[in-house]
């Protein structure tokens, strides 16, 4: 790696953690898991219900509950500056000017006794230190931007559809220019058409304000419509990532395989479906070897026995798989 | 040959708000032959569920018939519909919800069969209990579980199984798979198809997911503000849609595949209230082919190619 290039890393963490000791027993929620991100990047971060997605990203805001919530972490840096070391009230900073997060439940992420332009004021005021008057001129430069009317800026939450609250969650997000932003599941709630509107404008955002983003969903189709890079997640490690491309039509994970022919096939309706067989493992007894084994089609006694680690196998694509010791190996899928 | 199932006609369900009548269903008209699927889809708020509940007489329709196997349900007393109702089942969303928290496996299965005084003996009851377990493939270690000690997918194979109790002809599933995993939803969606070939069922399919549906309906019927816009056998539909609501819809479904690059209709705005309607089309406020007619009246659904139907003043 050059330096110029890296000097464009956004994010870098190594090694990351996340247990939430309950008492039902320590939920192994990450673990163990490495991303980088470059500037202007879009990162696709997938994976089923209790993957860990979420948790990844709130310990990147240092948000992790605790308790429950342990992290431990070899190194996590924004921008080059080092996030594991700051005091709360420098982290306060980082929030909302170089990082933000649109939370997965965008109904619950506006407070419904302040208009929507004053949701976004106040960050503006807080964050870029702006006068309330030019705070208010900028909310609803923001409103516009993300295809509301500014004059509705003095409406409260209520008043506005789904949709609408998703984008001014959004225009939140974005208001101070951060350089990283992270958006949980951010179209899951809405309808199709709402939900290719927003994926539209936040395509569109990210050419305009050069932000790097991670993007959390379990929907691949969301996926490929607004990510450069894809990492699989399966039981808090990554399991699978590389370019859109590598992932999608280079396909080399039995996991990944697994999710790709679970989903109906658009252009091939009697297709039958092959869904993974079996459940998740429980995340407070994740078995020895490979998370994944106990499902998959081609694990053999060796993957019972070790972690498989993540091997490159290109320049950019990486898969933790111990199939592939076998130089023989490869999956039956096929890209259509 | 294909024989009628269900045959719905005007069906109207009118709800009373602070703000005035709330047109839920608005005078829909379909008919759904024995052992198929119709898959409903629409956007949040536009009738599915309401057109589900209304067709099994869960909630009472505000007028219309609904003709089962050419009875007409409506007509038929609360004792008279109780019997009736063993023929026609639903299966909910979100298998979580509505399941009682408080019984078993067993008690929740079993429920139906019991108050329907089927089988009396109790033993005998366990049994079909276990039979219905095995046919959702449900380990018959669960029987005494609860439905919280249980994963999602398997929560929604106990709402199947309860549903096919009682032998039923029409099952109503209300998005069975959307609160599931992909890898859980495929599992559950294989379940289905395989009961419906063995029992002969006939589903109506309600879903918002364009691509489930299509894997899954024989015929699909696409609702907007409680109106039906389009409705066509589902190949027809895929290949040649023609209302500009179903153009936009289909556009709009992210394929999780690099290969296609497709142009994409962006609608603006997002459903409207359906309070106080206008007397015109209702999809012209958001239409990008509407013209002045558009608002002249409510379009007709109208029979464009065999079994594809039509609801546009400007396509027809
Ligand atoms: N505050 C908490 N206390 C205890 N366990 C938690 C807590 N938050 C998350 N977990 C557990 O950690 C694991 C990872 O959860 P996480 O929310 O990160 O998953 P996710 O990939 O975001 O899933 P989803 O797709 O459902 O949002 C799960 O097993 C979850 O139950
Ligand atoms: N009991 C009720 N009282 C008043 N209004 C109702 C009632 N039930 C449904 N509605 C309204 O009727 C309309 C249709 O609702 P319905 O639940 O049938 O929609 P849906 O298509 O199933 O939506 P979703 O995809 O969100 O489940 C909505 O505007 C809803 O708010
Ligand atoms: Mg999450
Ligand atoms: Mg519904």
């Amino acid at each position: 790696m050059t330096n110029q290039e890296a000097n464009e890393i956004i994010l870098n963490i190594r090694n990351l953690k996340v247990r939430y000791e309950t008492q039902d027993g320590i939920v192994k929620a990450v673990n163990g898991v490495d991303l980088t991100l470059r500037k202007k990047r879009t990162l696709g971060l997938v994976g089923e219900t209790g993957a860990g997605k979420t948790t990844t990203a709130l310990a990147i805001m240092r948000l992790v509950p605790n308790p429950p919530g342990v992290v431990e972490c070899d190194k996590l840096e924004i921008g080059g500056q080092d996030i594991l070391s700051l005091p709360e009230h420098k982290l306060e900073h980082v929030r909302g000017n170089d990082v933000s997060m649109i939370f997965q439940d965008p109904m619950t992420a506006l407070n419904p006794v302040f208009t929507v332009g004053d949701q976004i004021a106040e960050s503006l005021e807080i964050h870029e230190h702006l006068s309330v008057k030019d705070a208010k001129e900028r909310a609803g430069d923001m409103l516009e931007l993300v295809g509301i009317p500014r004059e509705r800026a003095n409406e409260y939450p209520h008043q506005f559809s789904g949709g609408m609250k998703q984008r001014v969650v959004i225009a939140i997000a974005l208001a101070c220019n951060p350089q990283l932003l992270l958006a949980d599941e951010p179209t899951t709630a809405l309808d199709v058409t709402i939900q290719a509107q927003v994926l539209e404008l936040m395509n569109e955002l990210k050419e305009k304000y050069d932000t790097s983003m991670i993007m959390i969903t379990h929907d691949l189709g969301c996926v490929a419509e607004v990510c450069d890079e894809v990492a699989v997640m399966y039981a808090g490690r990554i399991v699978e990532e590389g370019t859109l491309e590598d992932v999608f039509n280079r396909t080399m994970h039995p996991y990944t395989e697994g999710l790709f022919n679970s989903l109906p096939n658009i252009k091939d309706r009697k297709a039958k479906l092959k869904p993974i067989k079996g459940l998740m493992p429980d995340p407070t007894n994740l078995p020895v070897g490979c998370s994944f084994a106990p499902r998959c089609n081609y694990a053999t006694d060796a993957c019972l026995i070790a972690q498989p680690q993540l091997r490159s196998i290109s320049q950019t694509h990486r898969i933790a798989c111990t199939a592939y010791d076998n130089p023989e190996f490869h999956i039956e899928r096929r890209i259509l | 040959m294909s024989e009628t199932l269900l045959d719905v006609r005007n069906l109207k369900k009118y709800f009373k708000t602070s703000r005035g009548l709330l047109h839920a269903v608005d005078d829909i008209s379909f008919s759904l032959d024995r052992n198929k699927t119709l898959g409903l889809v629409g956007e949040s708020g536009c009738g599915k569920t309401t057109t589900g509940r209304a067709v099994l007489r869960l909630i009472e329709p505000t007028s219309g018939e609904i003709l089962f196997e050419g009875k007409d349900i409506c007509k038929l007393s609360a004792n008279e519909m109780r019997k009736q109702r063993k023929d026609m089942q639903i299966i909910f969303q979100d298998p979580f919800s509505s399941l009682d928290p408080k019984k078993t496996i067993n008690q929740i299965i079993s429920e139906p069969i019991s108050e329907n005084k089927i089988i009396r003996d109790k033993r005998k009851r366990e049994d079909r209990v276990l039979e219905l377990m095995e046919t959702v493939g449900l380990a018959e270690r669960l029987i005494n579980t609860y439905p919280h000690e249980l994963d999602g997918g398997r929560r929604q194979r106990i709402g199947i199984a309860r549903a096919l109790a009682m032998e039923p002809k029409l099952i109503v599933c209300d998005e069975p798979v959307s609160a599931l995993d992909v890898s859980i939803q495929a599992q559950i969606l294989n379940l289905l198809k395989e009961l419906q070939e063995k029992m002969g069922l006939t589903y109506i399919f309600i879903t918002h997911d364009l691509s489930v549906v299509n894997h899954f309906s024989d015929e699909i019927m696409i609702m907007y503000l409680g109106q039906i816009v389009e409705k066509a056998p589902t190949e027809e539909l895929f290949t040649n849609p023609i209302h500009p609501y179903t153009k936009a819809l289909l556009s709009a479904i992210p394929i999780p595949s690099l290969s296609e690059k497709r142009q994409r209709i962006s609608l603006k705005g997002e459903i409207t209230s359906p309070i106080n309607l206008p007397d015109e089309c209702r999809f012209a406020p958001r239409c990008y082919e509407c013209v002045d007619h558009c608002r002249s009246g409510i379009p007709p659904l109208v029979e464009v190619n065999p079994g594809h139907f039509v609801a546009c003043f400007e396509h027809v």
